[in-house]
């Protein structure tokens, strides 16, 4: 189906005194200004977010640096497989929400629906993969604190892995702090747009979003693709540093 | 109340009656639907990337394994950004706002690091 | 009209009442409070609850002051005086100075001023107020439950690993209330980017709108990274993940980068409202535009965006980097010329105005001095060689109480009295707040500039024993912050009183230009009858001159 731009006498309510769509709040002049101004207003929020995980960032950036070895040792004992699949996952999530958005904007009930589902399925699945290794760490004893174990780094049971001084052995209970830190954060961010999801599916099913109301899925998609956005950075960055 | 001036072009510097909320302002962008031929596009574009920083990580690329896999990195967050999120098809006001997010970020990062890297003692 | 000495003008008092419907009284019940999503209503619900906390804060900063009135530690143990300091500063900059202008002068008057029927999200702004009280609540909690005596700074690794207090209670409070602040500043940039009324272009906003939106800007920008620090040190507390710890290669510094961050910006979040008050205050008692709005507007925005850039000038003597402390100096020389700028505009604005001395105008008397004081002695502190010497001392004390109380508090009591009559309809007595503005001048003088002395001197701040040779300045400084509790006591009465046995105030007491002054005191609850449409420019004292002979208009 071909891109167009809906003309503004389209998305606008004739300009009658008092007609507007119902759900157009009273303190804004046209429904078009209410969309755009809550567009604005996740866009907003949207930037705190990159802030928020900013600082993460700053102190995984530090951390590398200060501590590449640790940092190498402790990403290759995470899964590349799992990291990769919930990698596809959760893009293949970002699709079937922009195409919820789209189903949205051209009133097609059924197939928004179908794709707010297919959204909370594939987001399931990432979270059910990440509890899955989330297990793993708790088992092989990389969960910082009193229990943490070091001993996998300074004698590798694979061969291929390079042995790390008791003093660099230490410093990978930093990545694993920033790993929790920073996969446990999106994941809480996921888990709060897994529930809304859900809000929008009942909704949807009512038809309340194909009636031209199409903002709030639209910018839940926003929020949904940025959540996307910083697992694209995590993956490399935790998975990835260096894996030949 | 003050006089009214009836107009009825659509200038953003001549208030409009018939345009109160000014929605014709600069700030205004005509409202675009992309479709699912585009998303479908930009998933894989965004697919190969994933492959691509799989195998990156895989070479023994030594100084520019960061740079390379941060570089495709941002390269598929401004694919997710411009399409997913619409930016390609938004206001000024909204690619603005998103580039000063980034800017902001880029000095916490950059300004701290600076501080990290000129430290004469230890660590660096 | 006018006399000489004030440009007061009220209607009759015989005949005077109050518009029969108004946003107080369109809907009664406490619900219709708790619940509303009137900004107005909601902007009172603040000016309430900050209220309340500015005077635990004052009984915290008594406390403080009682304790050094002698040399010895002798009024309580040092970790209680420690908890003392922590408290003040806490409930004074987070609960109390960072949503003062903004959640209650902004909240009330920045749709009105754009010409909009409320702000963009008004659920969101009644969630800002709730969240406040959140994070009033944990406060209050850790309180309760001992306090915590960190400094407001939370300085790692002392809050991490070397305390047993209610770090992480406190934690949560600042945690919570910064999303209050993120909330309000994400509706103050969405309704006056998207909610002016036709004709109000952004050249024709009242100065008040433009700080209100570069703070707002740093509230979106900043806050969030304050949150993760703070996130971070609750995991380093409970779990121990040593990223800031450095027995496990952690850099207690990191936080500290994180912390100023935000902590830098937010000094400019509580001024910059204040500069918008100031403003308004000085145009209309100069009967005169505001010199040079176009760089007053700009300046606002300048200070937004460089004041992202000096953090670390807060670090300079904790093991930043030679060259980066050359660097944050040199950024911070910088950021004190849009502040500068204002003040030369607002002393053009003065020049052959009709210069009348109401309460309101005496306040930015005030605020022009003393915070012109506070601001230079921050340069003295941006440049290191001074800062070695002064840091950590009571010339930081008193340089930033300068620009926050004699600054910031001034300029927020200029705009409670200013707007007063507009938000209640009622006009204050003016003798009893004129003796209150001078009373607190004096007071602050008494108070904080002892302070740079002592400080400069050599007496470091935080400490509650102290060598006896600075006891004749510590006693001055109580002193004079008896007196200044006198000076902040006395409105609270007589703006109380005022509600009940005020003069009436009519549209626009002070005949001021702004679309605020245009419509009934206290407004309606959807602000405007009809949207105006903006033809004249900001301070237009021709149109307003011109409109006043065709004025009617109250409901009822």
């Amino acid at each position: 189906m071909a891109d167009h731009a809906l003309t503004h006498d389209e998305v606008v309510a004739p300009h009658g005194v008092h007609e507007h769509p119902f759900y157009q709040k009273h303190h804004f002049e046209t429904a078009e200004q209410q969309r755009e101004a809550a567009g604005f207003g996740m866009w907003l929020f949207l930037l705190t977010e990159i802030m928020f995980f900013g600082g993460l960032f700053m102190a995984y950036l530090l951390y590398r640096n200060w501590y590449y070895d640790a940092f190498v040792s402790g990403s290759n004992t995470l899964s590349l497989s799992l990291g990769l699949i919930n990698t596809i996952v959760l893009i293949g999530s970002s699709l079937t929400m922009a195409m919820a958005v789209w189903a949205a904007e051209v009133r097609k009930q059924g197939a928004l629906v179908m794709y707010l589902v297919a959204t909370i399925v594939l987001g399931c699945v990432f979270l059910g993969i990440k509890t899955v290794e989330y297990k793993e760490k708790f088992e092989l004893h990389h969960v910082p604190g009193a229990s943490f174990d070091i001993s996998e780094f300074v004698h590798p049971t694979d061969k291929a892995e390079k042995p790390l001084p008791v003093d660099m052995a230490n410093k990978t209970q930093i990545y694993f702090s920033l790993y929790f830190a920073m996969t446990g954060v999106h994941a809480f961010h996921m888990i709060i747009g897994l529930g809304m999801l859900i809000y929008f599916v009942i909704k949807a099913r009512q038809g309340l979003y194909t009636t031209g109301y199409v903002q709030p899925i639209e910018n839940f998609g926003l929020y949904w693709h940025f959540v996307d956005i910083v697992w694209i950075f995590l993956f490399p960055l935790l998975y990835l540093i260096n894996r030949h | 109340m003050s006089d009214y001036k009836v107009s009825t072009k659509h200038d953003p510097h001549t208030p409009d009656k018939h345009d109160p909320a000014n929605v014709t302002n600069p700030e205004h962008a005509e409202h675009h639907i992309v479709g699912p031929a585009t998303y479908l596009g930009i998933f894989a574009i965004l697919m190969v990337g994933t492959i691509l920083t799989v195998v990156a990580s895989r070479l023994p690329l030594g100084i520019f394994t960061a740079p390379v896999a941060l570089a495709i990195a941002v390269t598929k967050a401004v694919f997710v950004v411009l399409f997913f999120m619409h930016v390609k098809y938004s206001t000024r006001l909204v690619k603005l706002t998103v580039a000063a997010g980034f800017f902001t970020f880029s000095i916490l990062v950059i300004m701290s690091m600076s501080d990290y890297i000129s430290r004469a003692w230890g660590q660096w | 009209m006018s006399t000489a000495n004030t440009i007061v003008n009220l209607p009759d008092q015989r005949t005077a009442k109050l518009p029969k419907v108004n946003y107080i009284n369109k809907e009664h019940g406490l619900l219709s409070w708790l619940l509303t999503a009137d900004h107005k209503r909601i902007a009172m619900l603040y000016l309430f609850s900050i209220t309340g906390f500015f005077l635990l804060g004052g009984f915290f900063a008594g406390m403080v002051r009682f304790e050094l009135l002698t040399p010895a530690g002798d009024l309580m143990a040092a970790d209680t005086y420690n908890k003392m300091f922590t408290m003040h500063g806490i409930v004074m900059i987070f609960l109390f100075l960072v949503p003062s202008v903004p959640a209650t002068l902004g909240n009330f008057l920045i749709p009105i001023m754009i010409g909009a029927k409320d702000l963009a999200f008004p659920r969101i702004n009644l969630l800002s107020w709730y969240l406040y009280l959140g994070g009033g609540f944990f406060t209050l909690a850790s309180l309760v439950l001992g306090g915590v005596d960190t400094g407001w700074t939370f300085t790692t690794p002392l809050s991490t690993h070397y305390l047993n207090t209610h770090v992480i209670t406190t934690a949560t409070a600042i945690f919570i209330a910064g999303f209050s602040s993120i909330f309000t500043g994400l509706n103050f940039i969405v309704t006056i980017h998207r909610m002016r009324a036709p004709g109000m272009t952004w050249f024709r906003l009242p100065l008040f709108v433009w700080s209100n939106y570069a703070a707002s800007i740093m509230m979106v920008l900043g806050t969030p990274v304050l949150a993760i620090a703070i996130v971070l040190v609750a995991l380093e507390r409970t779990v121990g993940i040593g990223v800031f710890d450095p027995a496990k290669g952690g850099d207690p510094l990191l936080f500290q980068h994180l912390f100023w961050f935000y902590s830098h910006p937010a000094v400019y979040i509580m001024i910059l409202p204040g500069f918008g008050v100031i403003s308004e205050v000085i145009s209309t008692f100069s009967r005169k535009r505001v010199f040079g709005y176009t760089a007053v507007a700009f300046s606002s925005v300048a200070i937004a965006l460089f004041g992202f850039f000096v953090w670390a000038h807060h670090m300079f003597i904790m093991g930043v980097s030679n060259y980066s402390a050359l660097v944050f100096s040199l950024l911070t020389m910088l950021v004190a010329v849009p502040s500068a700028i204002k003040i030369f505009n607002w002393a053009f604005t003065l020049q052959k105005g009709s210069i009348t001395f109401e309460t309101p105008m005496i306040y930015v008397f005030g605020f022009i001095g003393l915070f012109t004081i506070g601001g230079l002695t921050g340069v003295f502190l941006g440049s290191l060689g001074m800062d070695i010497h002064l840091t950590e001392t009571y010339f930081i004390v008193a340089h930033f109480h300068f620009v926050m109380v004699g600054g910031m508090l001034m300029a927020f009591l200029a705009g409670i009295h200013f707007w007063w009559p507009k938000m209640t309809g009622r006009m204050y007595p003016e003798g009893m707040s004129k003796f209150a503005a001078v009373t607190t001048f004096i007071g602050f003088i008494l108070t904080f500039f002892p302070q740079f002395i002592v400080g400069y001197l050599g007496m470091p701040r935080r400490y509650h024993a102290y060598p006896a040779e600075y006891q004749v300045l510590n006693v001055l400084s109580t002193a004079g912050a008896t007196v200044l509790g006198v000076g902040y006591m006395l409105p609270l009465l007589y703006l109380g009183w005022s509600l009940k046995y005020g003069a009436i105030a009519g549209n626009n007491p002070w005949q001021a230009t702004g679309l605020e002054w245009q419509i009934q005191s206290p407004p309606l609850t959807e602000n405007f009858i009809e949207i105006p449409i903006v033809e004249q420019e900001a301070y237009d004292y021709e149109w307003l001159a011109h409109k006043t002979e065709k004025e009617v208009t109250t409901v009822g």
